[in-house]
């Protein structure tokens, strides 16, 4: 033990490394960008939920696991085995993965309506103070992960994978892929759905005006219970594709507890972003993802969580609500 | 929201379009230049080796050794293999002894170092049992290692390699196989000698054996080292770690820590497009590894100071009899460890005075190793550590590291 010491203390490397951080700077810009993509899918489902009820909705890390499962399960269904990565047709290949985006969206949006229907509803029947409704989330996102241990065991299904990154071209010195690319485009244009459900439809009205003044928006004929229920489906309908997307990035991400790490960056990116704002999901999820990965290339991987939080709570020592604002329950013209 | 689904649908069905046209090449397989060595042979069955079954005429009653460590929870697949070579020995102890019935408890401290205090505890207030087998993994073995001590409840460990367990002085603790000591200068050993690599990133986790190991490996490997990565577990992401590595070039990574992490990373390291050869402890050497690492796991070696069980025929037939599956990572370990305490009982030490002298002056072939201990509980003869490679799906011996 001492002579490990010795070594250690002999190969002590400079504290910050500005070098790898320039050096791989595209690289890791274009990785966190992947990454946090998934981050503000998810995000959305935190914000939509705090922004309608001012609940944080810990259990939404389980309505993305029961997601990423699904997807699982489609695959599986599909004839597809772990083991080497298939070789398929593109059009095939599309078609697998849509078919998998449709059934995670839809299993993640049940399972997010569900736990609406049985665990907050009759809370807000009878009127409970806002710290129940907290404690019930934790216990919700808690049975809900025993449910899938009871079911599946602890160790993560087998990776089943239907598409193999490949270079697409490079920025810099550094590549592209295929997937990346995928995760990247395909998050925003959800976000982009997402904004514009809220901004410019009917049921977004709704939403937002649920969002600014419960009370009133019933004396307008708001129906304030439809309309939280319709938030928690829309959330997790976005949790079931980034779930997908998840598991084309991380086949062996379908393990009972895989949501929880990834739930609470979400949650903070979204509070980075500002919660309760749909942009704010989105900026804080992608930032979020460059910002670790970063922090990691100057400061080493061990301080991978730090340098997020760090950053999260420096944020919000200057701007408290976040790096846009809390808007969802703003009025806007 | 139909509208909402479709709409995405066409989105991600018209990006994915764009993309993958053309990307569907496969792969050039990256040399595997070690793939060609010549086999060990698998060492055989030991025919002294202690039974667990004695000579069929013991008396004892109320009595209980336990296994503690994780079977549902991190990392599970380490614990059950274990496990069941306990359960196996104790049926064949039972089965043969009809006037001694040892009772077996099962204690669940899911690999866990938090949680491992507690699980012991309770063992320690349960007078009946007078050993275990146990705990698997370092970290909750360097948590629990001092309840052990104070309630003079002997504990064999058939798996926790971190070298500063013994050194702590605990009088209850045995380690029924080589530590990280061996298995670190062993690992560079390969990677240099029979690998030929020049430049080594080394990965550890977070964990005490990750930690350990690590160190063990970059003392032996010296200005080998031209990487030194940190992950965290649980992490499934490790594009940063995998970018680092990349542009160090290195010809061979070894990850230290346990399969759960290896899995994803081996993955990414491999999609990256990283040429190099990876190599992971005794932590990653199950078969969930090779499950969940898909394309990368086929070009993975491992380091393990365990004996290949395959050529013990007659132990792996009883094991398939009885779970239906070949036995895993550290099953014979398992079995060892429990055979030393079942004969204890046998030989009348039913409490735990008795049983720690018992297996202080125990002396027999096992069927991994010799048996028999140091003052620190370090097997006193020095175990191999062999190398174990990965065929059509199955992990199975490479070669012998000397």
């Amino acid at each position: 033990m001492i002579s490990s010491a010795q070594y250690l203390a002999q190969d002590s490397e400079p504290w910050i490394n500005t070098d790898t951080f320039i050096n791989l700077f595209w690289a890791n810009t274009i990785g966190g960008l992947e990454y946090g993509s998934i981050y503000a899918l998810v995000a959305l489902g935190y914000t939509l939920v705090y922004g309608v009820l001012k609940l944080l909705n810990f259990a939404h890390s389980e309505v993305f696991i029961y997601g990423a499962y699904a997807t699982w399960f489609t695959f599986f269904l599909l004839g597809f085995r772990p083991g080497p990565t298939p070789e398929l047709p593109v059009g095939e290949l599309i078609a697998y993965l849509v078919l998998a985006v449709i059934v995670a969206m839809l299993v993640s949006g049940t399972t997010a309506l569900v736990l609406e229907r049985v665990a907050y509803r009759p809370l807000r029947n009878r009127g409970a103070p806002r710290l129940a409704f907290l404690i019930t989330a934790i216990g919700a996102s808690l049975i809900l992960q025993q449910i899938l241990f009871l079911w599946r065991g602890s160790n993560p299904e087998q990776a089943i994978r239907l598409l193999r990154p490949e270079t697409l071209f490079n920025v810099g010195s550094a590549s592209v892929q295929n997937l990346t690319v995928i995760i990247v485009v395909a998050s925003v244009l959800m976000w982009i759905v997402a904004d514009t459900f809220v901004n410019r439809t009917r049921f977004g009205r709704g939403i937002r005006a649920v969002a600014q003044d419960p009370d009133t928006a019933m004396l307008m004929g708001v129906n304030k219970e439809r309309i939280i229920m319709l938030t928690f489906v829309v959330g997790g309908l976005l949790a079931g594709a980034a779930a997908v997307f998840y598991m084309m990035k991380i086949p062996q991400g379908a393990q009972y507890n895989g949501g929880f790490l990834l739930g609470l960056k979400a949650f903070a990116a979204a509070v980075l972003g500002g919660i309760g704002n749909l942009r704010g999901a989105l900026l804080g999820g992608l930032l979020l993802g460059i910002i670790e990965n970063h922090g990691q290339a100057l400061f080493g991987g061990e301080w991978r969580d730090v340098v997020a939080f760090v950053v999260l709570v420096l944020v919000l020592m200057f701007r408290p609500t976040g790096i846009l604002g809390e808007s969802l329950g703003k009025a806007r013209v | 929201m139909a509208r909402a689904r479709i709409t995405a649908a066409l989105a991600l069905a018209a990006t994915a379009a764009s993309l993958v046209l053309g990307a569907c090449a496969p792969r050039e397989d990256a040399g595997n230049n070690a793939a060609n060595q010549p086999q060990s042979d698998a060492p055989a069955e030991p025919e002294n080796a202690h039974k667990p079954e004695g000579d069929g005429n013991a008396k004892c009653s109320n009595v209980a050794i336990a296994y503690a460590g994780t079977i549902n929870g991190e990392n599970a697949a380490l614990g059950q293999n274990i496990l069941n070579g306990v359960k196996l020995a104790v049926k064949k102890h039972n089965d043969a002894n009809p006037d001694c019935q040892v009772e077996l408890k099962e204690y669940d401290t899911e690999g866990v170092p938090e949680r491992a205090p507690g699980i012991v505890t309770q063992m320690v207030n349960d007078e009946q049992i007078v050993g275990v087998v146990g705990l698997p993994f370092s970290g909750e073995s360097k948590a629990a290692g001092n309840i052990f001590d104070k309630g003079g409840l002997p504990q064999i460990s058939p798996s926790a390699t971190n070298p500063t367990l013994s050194q702590n002085g605990w009088k209850t603790f045995f380690r029924g196989l080589g530590n990280d000591n061996a298995q670190g200068p062993a690992a560079a050993k390969f990677l240099t000698d029979n690998l030929g690599a020049e430049k080594v990133c080394v990965v550890q986790d977070d964990s005490e054996y990750g930690i350990g190991l690590a160190s063990e490996v970059k003392k032996a490997l010296g200005d080998k080292v031209v990487c030194d990565e940190k992950v965290k577990t649980k992490q499934k992401e490790f594009s940063a770690v995998v970018q680092n590595i990349k542009a160090a070039q290195p010809d061979a990574v070894y990850y230290s820590g346990y399969y759960q992490e290896a899995a994803p990373f081996a993955q990414q390291l491999y999609d990256a497009g990283v040429e190099t050869q990876l190599v992971g402890p005794d932590g990653v050497k199950d078969d969930e590894y090779v499950k969940g690492a898909g394309d990368a796991a086929a070009e993975t070696f491992f380091t393990c100071p365990c004996v290949p069980g395959e050529g013990f025929t007659k132990f792996a037939g009883e094991y398939r009899k009885m779970f239906d599956k070949d036995p895993g990572t550290y099953s014979v370990e398992g079995y060892d460890a429990a055979t030393v305490l079942l004969t204890g009982i046998d030989a009348g030490n039913t409490d735990r005075k008795k049983m720690l002298e018992w297996i202080k002056n125990y002396d027999a072939q096992g069927l991994s190793n010799k048996l028999g201990w140091d003052e620190n509980g370090e097997l006193a003869e020095t175990p191999t550590v062999w190398t174990y490679k990965v065929e059509n799906g199955k992990i199975v011996r490479n070669v012998e590291i000397k």
